[in-house]
């Protein structure tokens, strides 16, 4: 009985834990990311608020919660009100799956740093990640706003042809382990990381992940130079901060991803393994802030062609490759 | 307008598709200014383009007819707010001609030096808003950091960052303050370096060069057609630059190379002004080297004030002269006259009647972006919504000479 209890009790402890990390990390990141921006582009990002800055994003907080909450009269009430929480929730519900560590002992108890393990774990957290698209169409078409409606439309096709080779180009990693568990993986990398074996399929993982993160060369659904703001052009504070958060979380996934699945997760030398964890994850968030202040955006027709006749190529071609080194 | 309302709508199957009216602006991020532009579209193609201007119109040219002659150089800094000095060359060199008077020597290669000063500030604007509207951030700062060295300089020059009204008729309103030259050399040092960082951070930018390669294209018929002039004419492949082929003031002594360049796309414009860059750091330079000394405003009581101050408290005639032109300007001949100048835009003209009195008839500005804006409906049609961007960006207007 007080087993039960106590696992139970874990599990509430992390699924807050993590919800509570989740909610919380964007904030030092919309820092970071400011701070990366300004350094990046020769100056010194903020500097006002708190110590270099620091204080920025509870500044930035308190303004969005206090801005008019401004619904169009001409949108679709219901769905431009549902839509932050449907693009947001699918982010948080992928780190269900997602494990950050080995066992841990807690107050004499073994624990997994992980809500579930389960055996479907990758498939699982594709099929969450591209919930998340829904509330960004629902957005750009409640907002009924033909900006908004084209961001929308945009995120929709870009969606569709990069969830495929980012599916694929998985494939060769779990040929390689012979598991969907991440934990799996994580384990069979512990020597050598499967970036080594599988660097077309970590290519085509990564652009497609920042077309799944929406960034930029890829961040066709916002596209402050054409759309305005894309598909939340309309929204206003804290709904606008709902996507924002989402955009980050999402960005966290992809890199979390990345390490899990390419970069041997948490196993490193020397360091304790939450710390490589941290490093290897901050590395590729750092990577997409990079890219955001260095590459300009592919259009709309450049980037389907890309995905279709480059990546989704390219993946398959990897699954081939892999499997005949495996046969 | 009408023919807006109306859009079409196909049908295959069960699904109709109908077009989509698109209202781009005036307040857009990326239409540099209040430009508004209509669009039809068909998806993300652009079916129809239709521009609105005339957002920023604050009557210039009527304005001008009440101001005295000196008074209407201000008023010609605020129409390419990027390049006052060119704009005050024209203005100035269309009064002279008026009244058959040159500048000095030394004035004229002060003037040359500040033209090409605007044409680098002007560039560098754009040259670092074309990446930032396709998504590449980071340019735009970089171009802004030398383009701040730019305005330092017009400031220790002219004591105004913008609106430096610095050109009178008949010269200039005073020489080159000391240190002037040590820091103009120094921009001149620096300056080419950093343009080739630009091209390093975009110019071979797979990306950017897939924006912009092949994108929004003019022939050099089409281009001559529509009047354009500038790096947008030269783009397109027509070797035709006022400085060498109508030289005036200082420029036909001056060794600088014409920019041309073939394709007539958004990348070839671009590319086109950063190249421009290199050549009017080299005609600061050669302007520089070359600069007599002498006087900078013509020795003409009745249209310049005396260099001498002194000689207005100790000769009437120079005091009559000094209080008819402080409180009423000077008289021109009547006539008419046009003179134009290579704007960093294009060609840049000023047409002014005059009656006699100290006040002109009749202004009539020819602003090279009002002309270049023409060929946005061109380019436009059959390309993409993202493209649009890109070939507002690279036509380079500026709303407030294109609206005057």
């Amino acid at each position: 009985m007080l087993d039960l209890f106590m696992t139970i009790f874990f599990m509430i402890i992390k699924v807050i834990g993590i919800t509570l990390i989740l909610l919380l990390l964007p904030v030092p990141l919309t820092w970071l990311e400011r701070k990366v921006a300004g350094h990046i582009q020769q100056r010194l990002g903020p500097m006002r608020v708190g110590w270099h800055g620091l204080l920025q994003p509870i500044a930035d907080g308190i303004k969005l919660l206090t801005k008019e909450d401004n619904i169009p009269i001409y949108a679709d009430k219901t769905l431009f009100k549902l839509a932050p929480i449907i693009s947001l929730i699918p982010p948080f519900l992928v780190f269900v799956a997602v494990p950050f560590g080995e066992d841990v002992t807690l107050f004499g108890r073994k624990t997994g740093l992980y809500i579930s393990d389960m055996n479907i774990g990758l498939l699982y957290i594709f099929a969450v990640a591209g919930l998340e698209v829904y509330g960004v169409i629902l957005g750009g078409w409640a907002s009924n706003s033909k900006y908004a409606l084209l961001g929308g439309l945009r995120c929709c096709a870009q969606l569709i042809s990069y969830e495929i080779p980012l599916g694929f180009s998985v494939m060769g990693v779990i040929m390689l382990t012979g598991s969907m568990s991440l934990l799996d993986i994580v384990e069979a990398q512990s020597q050598i990381w499967n970036v080594v074996y599988q660097p077309i399929g970590f290519f085509v993982f990564l652009v497609a992940g920042i077309a799944e993160a929406q960034r930029i060369p890829f961040d066709l659904a916002e596209a402050e130079g054409d759309l305005g703001s894309g598909y939340h052009t309309e929204y206003s504070g804290m709904r606008f901060a709902f996507f924002m958060l989402t955009e980050y979380i999402v960005m966290l996934t992809v890199s979390v991803l990345i390490v899990l699945l390419f970069f041997g997760g948490w196993n490193g030398p020397f360091l304790p393994p939450i710390v490589w964890f941290i490093l290897k994850v901050g590395f590729f968030v750092y990577l997409f802030m990079w890219f955001r202040f260095t590459f300009p955006r592919y259009r709309y027709d450049q980037l389907m062609s890309i995905g279709w006749k480059v990546l989704l190529p390219l993946s398959l071609a990897n699954i081939l490759i892999t499997g005949i080194f495996l046969a | 307008m009408a023919e807006y309302t109306v859009l079409k709508s196909t049908k295959e199957g069960d699904i109709e598709t109908k077009e989509l009216l698109l209202n781009l602006g005036p307040q857009h991020p990326s239409t540099h200014g209040v430009l508004r532009i209509i669009l039809k579209l068909e998806g993300e193609r652009i079916v129809d383009v239709d521009t609105v201007v005339g957002y920023l119109h604050r009557g210039t040219e009527k304005l001008a007819e009440s101001f005295t002659y000196t008074q209407i150089i201000p008023l010609t800094d605020r129409l390419d707010y990027l390049c006052q000095p060119s704009n005050n060359l024209a203005y100035v060199r269309a009064v002279e001609k008026l009244l058959g008077i040159e500048a000095p020597e030394r004035a004229q290669y002060i003037r040359v030096m500040l033209a090409e000063f605007a044409r680098i500030s002007g560039h560098l604007l754009i040259s670092g808003a074309v990446p930032m509207d396709l998504g590449a951030m980071t340019v735009l700062l970089y171009t802004m950091r030398e383009r701040e060295m730019v305005m330092d300089i017009l400031e220790m020059i002219t004591g105004a960052r913008m609106h430096v009204s610095f050109l009178r008729v008949g010269g200039v309103r005073e020489d080159l303050p000391p240190g002037a030259k040590e820091k103009i050399k120094e921009f001149c040092r620096i300056f080419p370096q950093r343009i080739d960082d630009y091209e390093r951070l975009v110019g071979e930018n797979r990306m950017f060069l897939r924006r912009t390669k092949g994108i929004g294209v003019i022939t050099a018929e089409e281009a001559i057609d529509l009047g354009l002039g500038g790096p947008n004419l030269r783009a397109s492949g027509v070797s035709w630059d006022m400085r060498r082929d109508n030289p005036y003031e200082v420029y036909d002594r001056l060794n600088f190379e014409v920019i041309v360049r073939e394709n007539g796309d958004v990348y070839d414009r671009w590319k086109c002004r950063i190249d421009e860059m290199r050549e009017s750091v080299k005609i600061i330079e050669q302007c520089i080297d070359q600069m007599p000394d002498g006087p900078v405003k013509v020795d003409m009581p009745e249209i310049a004030f005396p260099a001498d101050k002194g000689k207005v408290q100790s000769s009437m005639e120079a005091l009559i002269h000094h209080f008819k032109l402080a409180s009423q300007g000077f008289k021109v001949p009547k006539g008419e006259v046009y003179a134009s100048i290579e704007a960093p835009k294009g060609e840049l003209g000023f047409y002014i009647i005059s009656d006699g009195s100290e006040r002109p008839f009749r202004v009539k500005v020819r602003a090279p972006s009002f002309v270049n804006l023409q060929a946005l409906k061109l380019m436009a049609e059959r390309g993409y919504l993202a493209d649009m961007i890109a070939m507002i960006g690279s036509l380079d207007p500026v709303m407030a000479e294109v609206d005057k």
